[in-house]
């Protein structure tokens, strides 16, 4: 069984039919994960308690009992996400042995509408990078080329996708980290609306930007899977009660008369050319189906990574303070004062990236800086948020590139830290003002390598976002795949 | 502003970390770079802009993130304490932090 090329509808009418058994796509799984073991896009494997799920699920439809509607369905989930009894290190060795006593929300709506949690992806270290480097377990290979990285920071859930080692999977995005792997290995990622998915167990980095979405090889499972995972959670005061759509259903309308923005600004230097080439062709595409392309502008786009890494990094700064070797995971051992024990645990802990958006945040929220650096990435993250306010007033959505290159070489970028987060800069907008955005692949390189296009949407709108993705899909008919 | 070796240490004892003498070498010179990039917000006007620390539009609405006072069972101290490095009856245990 490819689980590569099968969706989930057409899983559960297999499941129903009696021709395919649940245990059978978690052996075909399992097999993936095994034989493609080089790619190290897992921590941790959870096989024989899937497996034993698999069988219960099987047997309830021997009885013929009603399924839920994601039944079998084999996903992977980041390791920044809470699962009880089962190792969540975030990619740190600071939480090496740390066993969650709960489950992250998003992951429990998963399970009890019938998925399989097969194993923890492999990340950037607390989601903190775009290329799965700054891992503490190895970096990840690019299914597409093994001497490239696959993105970050879901790096792992991103090839888990690509390659058939699960039909879907869970990513965080704080600033691109489900888009921008999911460009760089030929898949759909979906970062929803802040709000829109509880971060109730989500391990947190920023949190006025994280979010939890999920990873597909089409758009309908992403929708199906966004469906589930949204909605008010008491757990999450900042999880919104507005209504979640049926999204499956909306996804089938035209998108004639669609208006399409495109920001110049996301057009210009530092934009490689084959990527600009296969975006604008998607974007002629959309307008043979009927949709409008309307020229906007986003003018303080250029200020968008300086203010991501003032407000991530100090946030941050604020969300590591917990992690001292008092309640759980790493300590450091022979510190003879509890100072000397914080410090030490600390640095031996954390790897180099981490320690160094912490000492930036901490830089940021110090006394005598705060207004000049916080403060100031605070009010230009208002106008930031104005432009989108003022685009969206002319358009339903806006297409972008996701990424300004494709999957660049394995330690291209590990020496210096500015030119990793400028590959970040076409994503990191839409965390600024919470806004819905998902990346699609939309072509290959001339030496096979995919691209990725980003469409972004107004809050709580990830109806016409999915609409415009799944009518877009059809239309370009990309079947690329790795191995 | 360039950031000095004496800057690092004090974020860094600010911060926690114990770094090396490699580190903080290495963060002088790598954040100096960022602090420099970051510089280029200063060229915004951000007179009567106000900041924006959260996405939800929530303001209008008091009511949002509150809840009824109810009681309900917490972690209870053998789950909390199931994680620790050290711990024994029923408390973490941490190196002596008052005299010693």
């Amino acid at each position: 069984m490819d689980l590569k090329t099968t969706t989930i509808s057409s899983l559960q009418k297999q499941l129903a039919a009696g021709e395919v058994k649940a245990v059978d796509v978690c052996r075909a799984a399992l097999d993936r994960v095994e034989r493609l073991g080089d790619l190290n896009a897992f921590i941790t494997i959870n096989a024989d308690s899937t497996l034993a799920r698999a069988e219960q699920i099987d047997e309830a439809i021997e009885r013929g009992e009603q399924l839920p509607p994601l039944s079998g369905l084999v996903i992977a989930v980041k390791d920044n996400m809470a699962t009880k009894g089962i190792r969540t290190t975030a990619g740190s060795k600071i939480l090496f042995n740390y066993k969650p006593p709960y489950t992250a929300t998003a992951i429990q709506r998963l399970e009890e509408a019938g998925a399989l949690v097969i194993g923890k992806t492999n990340c950037d270290e607390f989601a903190m990078g775009s290329s799965t480097e700054n891992s503490a377990y190895g970096a990840v290979k690019n299914p597409w080329d093994r001497t490239r990285v696959p993105g970050g920071s879901s790096g792992g859930s991103a090839v888990a996708v690509a390659t058939g080692m699960a039909m879907a999977a869970l990513g965080s995005d704080t600033g691109g980290s489900i888009r921008q792997p999911a460009s760089l290995c030929g898949v759909i990622g979906l970062k929803p609306t802040y709000g829109r998915v509880s971060r109730f167990g989500l391990i947190a980095f920023g949190s006025s930007l994280d979010q939890i979405g999920p990873f597909a090889n089409c758009v309908e499972d992403a929708a199906l899977i966004l469906r589930i995972i949204s909605g008010r959670d008491p757990q999450d005061s900042t999880s919104s009660d507005s209504p979640v759509d049926d999204y499956v259903r909306l996804i089938n309308t035209d998108i004639r008369g669609l208006r399409v923005g495109v920001p110049r600004e996301y057009y210009s230097d530092g934009l490689d050319s084959e990527v600009k080439d296969s975006v604008e062709a998607a974007l002629h595409k959309m307008e043979g189906m009927g949709a409008e392309i309307i020229d906007i502008n986003l003018p303080h786009t250029q200020y968008a990574v300086p203010v991501y890494y003032l407000i991530a990094t100090a946030e941050a700064s604020a969300n590591l303070a917990r992690y001292d070797g008092v309640r759980y995971g790493f300590r450091a051992e022979d510190a003879t004062t509890l100072k000397e024990m914080y410090s030490r645990t600390r640095d031996l802990g954390f790897g180099a990236e981490v320690k160094r958006r912490i000492m930036l945040g901490t830089y940021a929220l110090s006394a005598g800086y705060y207004d000049q650096y916080y403060g100031k990435a605070q009010q230009v993250r208002s106008l930031i948020q104005r432009d989108f306010e003022t685009a969206f007033s002319q358009c339903d959505v806006i297409a972008t590139p996701t990424a300004p290159t494709p999957a660049f070489k394995l330690n291209e970028k590990t020496s210096d830290p500015l030119e990793m987060y400028l590959s970040d800069i076409y994503t990191i907008t839409a965390n600024l003002a919470g806004i819905p955005g998902l990346s699609m692949p939309c072509g290959v390189t001339s030496v096979g390598l995919p691209i990725g296009i980003q469409l972004l949407g107004k809050h709580f709108d990830e109806a016409k976002l999915l609409r415009a993705a799944h009518n877009l899909e059809r239309g370009l008919g990309f079947s690329s795949r790795p191995l | 502003m360039p950031i000095t070796r004496a800057d690092v240490q004090k974020i860094a004892e600010l911060a926690r970390l114990e770094l090396t003498a490699e580190e903080t070498e290495l963060f002088t010179e790598q954040l100096s770079s960022i602090i420099q990039h970051i510089e280029k917000l200063s060229e915004v006007d951000t007179e009567a802009v106000p900041p924006m620390s959260h996405c939800n539009d929530v303001e209008g609405d008091p009511e949002y993130a509150k809840r009824e006072d109810t009681v309900t069972p917490s972690l209870g101290q053998k789950l909390a304490l199931e994680n620790a490095p050290d711990s024994g009856d029923g408390y973490f245990k941490v190196p002596r932090v008052i005299g010693g």
